[in-house]
């Protein structure tokens, strides 16, 4: 049995590949460009691609945990890269973008990949989740019908800034019993500053909430299973 | 063959057990009879090196380069079964010589923990070596089911490691995620006979019969090989158990999960000792995990462990009961020209064995083979690239998962040559002393008994010369990750996914 697709190199082959294959032009060592950050598009479809393994690898019963430490640092990278230093608010937000990582990390405990499995689960019938992430201009538009950033809990956050498609009414048709006046309204409003208009570039994607310490404790309590969790009866209800 | 006695629960029989390999390989009786393989041309005798051929000693993958004195590799053995369609329980997941080379153990995905031991050189056919031949096949481990996680443990077995031995019994310890076990193998070829009171059937007899005074005696019988398990080290990782390592005092042993070492006496199995421990407080803080573990091979109060950063520590445990600052910290600065989103992964060591010297050690991560002086910290001493060519690929072999096939290394016995897996079924040897290297096939094809490996090339780019393979030809389901060295002679163990080879340097 040869490899998978990725590595066949025949050009025709290459062009019906999914995106999510093998162009790695941009490690080239020769190549001038190397040295800055690799072209968002080749970024994204990483992310999704950490993404999905991180989504596989916790809804195994016991993760490998190796395995889960080194796609969630790669995810880091990736999401590092996605988003450039000067455009992110300061202060929190150095936690902001790995703190999704690490919540999900958190999870990895047996006790905690239940819920954080099943929560994955009822993602997963959504369609997209293993498209390749829709090109980067449809998610731009401030005031999108889904109301901007995702107005749930930090690990939909991991989910939501490259899968854009993910985040349509089926989704938040999930979460609209849930009591959110323990939340503070701000960090889900709609026309929050750190969104970007039209990104072309992809940064844009990367909506720097503003979690401060308290509602950032008070979100990985819920995780950790502190705080009870008030599970939606269902979608659509 | 000596019949096997199989111990425990009834046991699925593994390939690797005669009965179902049917390709057991006889050496012919007299290598001065048997006419050369077509194409090799040569003589059984130990080929001399060409004066011609030094001139290519910078070309790599020379043929016949790979060992101090030239070695010719020659396949000797191969165990398991044939066909393509592989049972999950068959994989080989360890194998290992033990201190004397006689015996060689492997473990299996199914739990199962197969023997060979080599039979004695004949003298009189002095051309090759002993064959391996099936000593005892045991359960070691069975799956058992963690009720409070809900949660299947996997039977697979890590790893393997011998004891010296002591009497005439040998004993190995094998563990799979869990739970180690310290068993015992011991030869039954006699039996008492004759009792006084019993049968033979060993019914009691009518004591009214008894009217003379037996004294049983021992006489042969068919040799009988017993694994009986003489201690279970459970209930003491609550992460999945990667390394176990014997101290050089054989009497205390480490066993590493992810997250934490212990520190076990080999007879006391109701508590350990933990040595390391690396888990955060809070779980979203963990970035790194330890993926292999090893004691010093003199030292007694030394041990190595890796993590999944590239980092390798080195702990004294006199140090302190916890021993969680290292004495030392291998680690190579990364080069910036090859960094990439996979920086990391492809830094994570998959395997560290120290030389039988105790002086260096070598690790392996995903690219290649590095030996360290313990007395250099900021870099290696020596490094190997064992698929440089591969580094193209990494982002397919992520999407993949092969980036995170875990290769492990071995020393042969005088510690100049090392050796690793790869893909296609390639595993490589680099020679210390003269810097060459070999890659060879373990392949059913072209493998009659004592043939000659021939050396393998892979075309990383250009134009493919006839016999090379190129990079997206590979077979990346065929992996080689577990290898072992007999302590004292030129001969090989090389597991494929089910398959376990058997090569030997020509006499």
């Amino acid at each position: 049995m040869m490899l998978s697709k990725g590595l066949k190199r025949k050009r025709e082959e290459e062009q019906e590949k999914e995106t999510l294959a093998v162009d790695t032009w941009w490690l080239d060592p020769s190549l001038p460009a190397v040295a800055q950050a690799p072209p968002p598009a080749t970024s994204s479809s990483l992310f999704d691609l950490s993404v999905l393994k991180l989504h596989h690898s916790l809804r195994q019963s016991e993760p490998d945990l190796r395995h889960l430490v080194l796609v969630v640092n790669t995810l880091r990278r990736v999401q590092a890269s996605m988003a450039p230093e000067p455009t992110l608010p300061p202060v929190p937000s150095p936690s902001a973008a790995p703190c999704v990582a690490d919540s999900l990390l958190a999870s990895s405990d047996a006790a905690l990949s239940a819920s954080m499995a099943s929560l994955l689960e009822d993602l997963s019938h959504i369609e997209g989740l293993s498209q390749a992430p829709q090109p980067l201009v449809d998610e731009g538009p401030p005031g999108r019908p889904t109301g901007g950033s995702p107005p749930s809990l930090g690990a939909l956050d991991l989910l939501g800034p490259a899968t854009g498609c993910l985040l349509d009414d089926e989704l938040e048709g999930l979460f609209e019993d849930i009591d959110t006046s323990m939340y503070d309204s701000e960090l889900w409003a709609p026309a929050s500053e750190a969104l970007k208009p039209g990104p072309e570039d992809g940064p844009g994607k990367e909506e720097a909430l503003e979690l401060d310490e308290a509602e950032l404790d008070y979100l990985l309590d819920v995780l950790v299973g502190t705080q009870a969790l008030e599970r939606p009866p269902g979608p659509g209800r | 063959p000596p019949s096997c006695w199989l111990f425990c629960s009834p046991l699925l029989p593994s390939p690797l057990t005669p009965a179902l390999s049917p390709h057991r390989c006889h050496p012919p009786p007299s290598a001065l009879s048997t006419p050369p393989s077509p194409g090799e041309g040569g003589e059984f005798r130990k080929q001399r090196p060409r004066g011609t051929q030094q001139g290519h000693h910078l070309q790599r993958n020379m043929a016949g380069a790979g060992g101090g004195n030239d070695i010719q590799w020659c396949f000797s053995q191969v165990k398991g079964a044939v066909d393509d369609d592989v049972a999950e329980a068959d994989i080989i997941s360890t194998v290992e010589f033990n201190h004397s080379g006689e015996l060689l153990a492997t473990g299996d995905k199914g739990g199962r923990v197969v023997i060979f031991q080599q039979e004695q050189e004949n003298k009189i056919q002095s051309h090759s070596r002993g064959e391996y031949n099936v000593y005892s096949t045991f359960q070691s481990h069975e799956p058992e089911f963690d009720y409070l996680k809900s949660l299947e443990i996997e039977e697979k077995i890590n790893k393997i490691r011998w004891l010296p031995q002591k009497n005439a019994a040998q004993f190995l310890l094998s563990t799979n995620d869990k739970t180690i076990k310290l068993w015992k193998i011991s030869e039954r070829d006699k039996r008492p006979e004759g009792y006084n009171l019993k049968e033979e059937d060993g019914r009691y007899r009518d004591p009214t019969t008894v009217t003379t005074l037996r004294v049983p005696v021992f006489r042969p019988m068919d040799l009988m090989v017993e694994a009986s398990p003489r201690r279970i080290f459970a209930n003491a990782h609550t992460y999945h158990i990667n390394s176990i390592s014997i101290n050089s005092d054989y009497e205390t042993y480490l066993s590493a999960d992810d997250l934490r070492i212990n520190l076990w006496h080999l007879e006391i199995t109701d508590r350990s000792f933990n040595i390391v421990d690396i888990k955060p407080a809070n779980m979203e803080e963990l970035t790194e995990v330890i993926t292999a573990a090893e004691f010093h091979p003199n030292s007694c109060n030394t041990f190595v462990y890796s993590s999944s950063k590239g980092t390798i520590r080195l702990c004294d445990m006199r140090a302190s009961a916890l021993c969680d600052r290292h004495s030392k910290l291998f680690e190579e600065p990364e080069d910036p020209s090859n960094r990439s989103f996979f920086s990391e992964i492809i830094s994570s060591i998959s395997d560290v064995k120290f030389s039988h010297s105790g002086r260096y050690m070598m690790t392996r991560d995903y690219l290649s083979v590095k030996i360290w002086d313990l007395n250099m910290e900021n870099r290696p001493v020596e490094t190997y690239q064992v698929h440089e060519y591969l580094r193209s690929k990494l982002c397919s072999l992520y999407e993949n998962d092969c980036i995170f096939d875990k290769f492990e290394c071995c020393w042969n016995g005088s510690d100049s040559v090392v050796m690793t897996g790869s893909y296609n079924n390639f595993f490589r040897m680099f020679d210390r002393n003269t810097k060459r290297d070999i890659t060879l096939e373990a392949s059913r094809e072209n493998n009659k008994p004592r043939t000659v490996l021939k050396p393998r090339k892979v075309c990383a780019s250009g134009k493919r010369k006839k016999d090379e393979i190129s990079v997206d030809s590979l077979d990346f389901n065929k992996k080689i990750l577990h290898t072992a060295w007999h302590p004292k002679e030129n001969i090989i163990a090389v597991a494929t996914t089910n398959n376990l080879y058997i090569f030997q340097d020509k006499v």
